[in-house]
């Protein structure tokens, strides 16, 4: 087979996530590099240039563009109790041994604007461990964080969010946890106060805390296979002995070097639990 | 030395697209392709988020060719039919490997067929087969566009013959040139693949 040479295109998009990395730190060049592609094209159409070149010129000039150019770069569409089957495996399946503990800690890695930060808050509640229980709510999109500190949600994604905490096990009423007003649901401020929110990249940045459970749902299918196992091996290292990581529902360690270090808990949902005793 | 233009010659991998009457067109089209079948295929059907897949189970047990849903960061292999999850969007990357994506709904559709064909034809260019089928949307008539400009080939159910004709009317309008056939002329177009991948 002839070696055929690299695309202008696909060079620069390299030459733009290096620049992006070397200036700010921000590092995308182990992601998946169609999806990175299609939201670069459509941020290079939004800022009104030609090329990826041009784009990479402006951001290295003009740090202003960088808050949305990570906009585009990072993913941010999730619900409150996205897949419902999942959050009820970790209610009746993973919360019956957290019970068990006097004090926990959770990470929710990659919060974006912290729908499954809230949703897991409040299945904790519900099941009376968010008073024993710190949580951690990480991504490296500073705008995202603020949004997830902020709680604020479109009214119309609620009747969604309802249906979905029903179907999850909910035991409460998903209203009891908002209020409406001007076209948006405000989450109560008390749903924060246990929380942690912080600035951390599953690439660059090392562990931080020992944890009970690591709920981290679509956001490794962005990343290549040895991102992701740098990720993986982060929440190995992350997790306490017998410690849960949720996954999303197309994600699986299978194919991980860090496979052996977990059990299988919820073959369906995609949990695993770390295993016990010296790794 | 000429260079070969055959699309049938020259293909790698054929994606497809289909939403009402999916089901059905699929049926008359993946069971007919033989287990040495020379080329990957990728499909996105539309169906509800919440409805657990049932399309690769369905046709695993009507092919002789393999049937599976796609799995996020799968090499690609030949002879093999990949679904897109319901609720992802199905990618294929350059270095022929699948990605799933949980971006926003496009047209709202995730999966999206433009999505699949689109990164398709930039990972396959003329090696590309794009088969629009039945559907009661305009998906599809962009990735479509896209896969006629990388040089692949465009290939559109007759309209009048879809059990829903607007999916396969609106690619043709975004692509005039595109081969127009029945689901049997697909099949057997498929069938005489003789692939170089």
């Amino acid at each position: 087979m002839t070696l055929t040479p690299e695309r202008t295109e696909d060079i620069e998009i390299r030459l733009l996530l290096d620049a992006i990395y070397r200036k700010y730190h921000y590092d995308f060049r182990g992601y998946s590099m169609a999806s990175i592609k299609r939201r670069l094209t459509q941020a290079r159409t939004h800022f009104g240039h030609e090329t990826f070149s041009q784009l990479q010129d402006r951001v290295l000039h003009d740090a202003t563009l960088l808050p949305a150019l990570l906009g585009y770069l990072t993913v941010q569409v999730s619900e409150l109790f996205r897949d419902a089957d999942y959050f009820r495996a970790i209610r009746e399946q993973v919360v019956p041994h957290l019970r068990t503990y006097p004090s926990l800690k959770v990470w929710v890695a990659g919060c974006s604007a912290g729908e499954e930060l809230y949703s897991l808050v409040i299945l904790f509640r519900e099941e009376g461990l968010e008073d024993r229980t710190l949580f951690y709510g990480t991504d490296i999109n500073p705008e995202a964080i603020k949004k997830a500190e902020a709680g604020v949600y479109e009214l119309d994604r609620i009747p969604l969010f309802t249906t979905n905490h029903q179907r999850s096990g909910g035991k409460s009423s998903l209203s009891n946890y908002y209020t409406a007003a001007y076209g948006a649901a405000v989450f109560d401020k008390t749903l924060r106060k246990r929380v942690v929110f912080s600035d951390h990249s599953l690439v660059t940045d090392a562990v931080f805390a020992e944890v009970n459970l690591i709920s981290c749902r679509n956001v490794l299918i962005y990343f290549d296979r040895d991102l992701q196992d740098r990720a993986i091996g982060l929440f190995k290292d992350s997790l306490t002995r017998k410690g849960f990581l949720g996954l999303g529902a197309k994600e699986s360690l299978r194919f991980s070097a860090h496979s052996e270090a977990f059990a299988e808990f919820s073959r369906q949902e995609r949990i695993y639990q770390k295993k016990g005793g010296a790794l | 030395m000429s260079e070969e233009t055959n699309p049938q010659r020259i293909a790698q991998a054929v994606v497809m697209g289909a939403s009402a009457g999916a089901v059905e067109a699929l049926t008359a089209i993946l069971p007919k392709l033989s287990r040495t079948f020379p080329l990957p295929i990728m499909v996105v059907v539309h169906l509800p988020a919440d409805k657990k897949s049932f399309m690769a189970e369905l046709f695993r047990a009507k092919c002789p060719i393999t049937v599976r849903e796609a799995d996020d960061k799968e090499p690609i292999e030949k002879g093999t039919v990949y679904f897109a999850p319901p609720d992802y969007h199905l990618l294929v990357e350059t270095n022929h490997s699948l990605s799933l994506s949980s971006e926003e709904p496009v047209l709202y559709s995730r999966p999206s067929i433009d999505l699949l064909f689109e990164t398709a034809a930039d990972a396959y260019g003329k090696g590309l087969l794009g088969v629009i089928l039945t559907g009661a949307n305009s998906d599809g008539a962009k990735g479509l566009k896209a896969v006629v400009k990388a040089g692949g080939t465009a290939i559109v159910q007759e309209p009048q013959g879809a059990s829903s004709p607007t999916m396969p009317k609106a690619a043709l309008q975004a692509c005039p040139d595109a081969l127009v056939m029945s689901l049997e002329q697909i099949a057997n177009y498929l069938q005489e693949v003789t692939a170089n991948a």
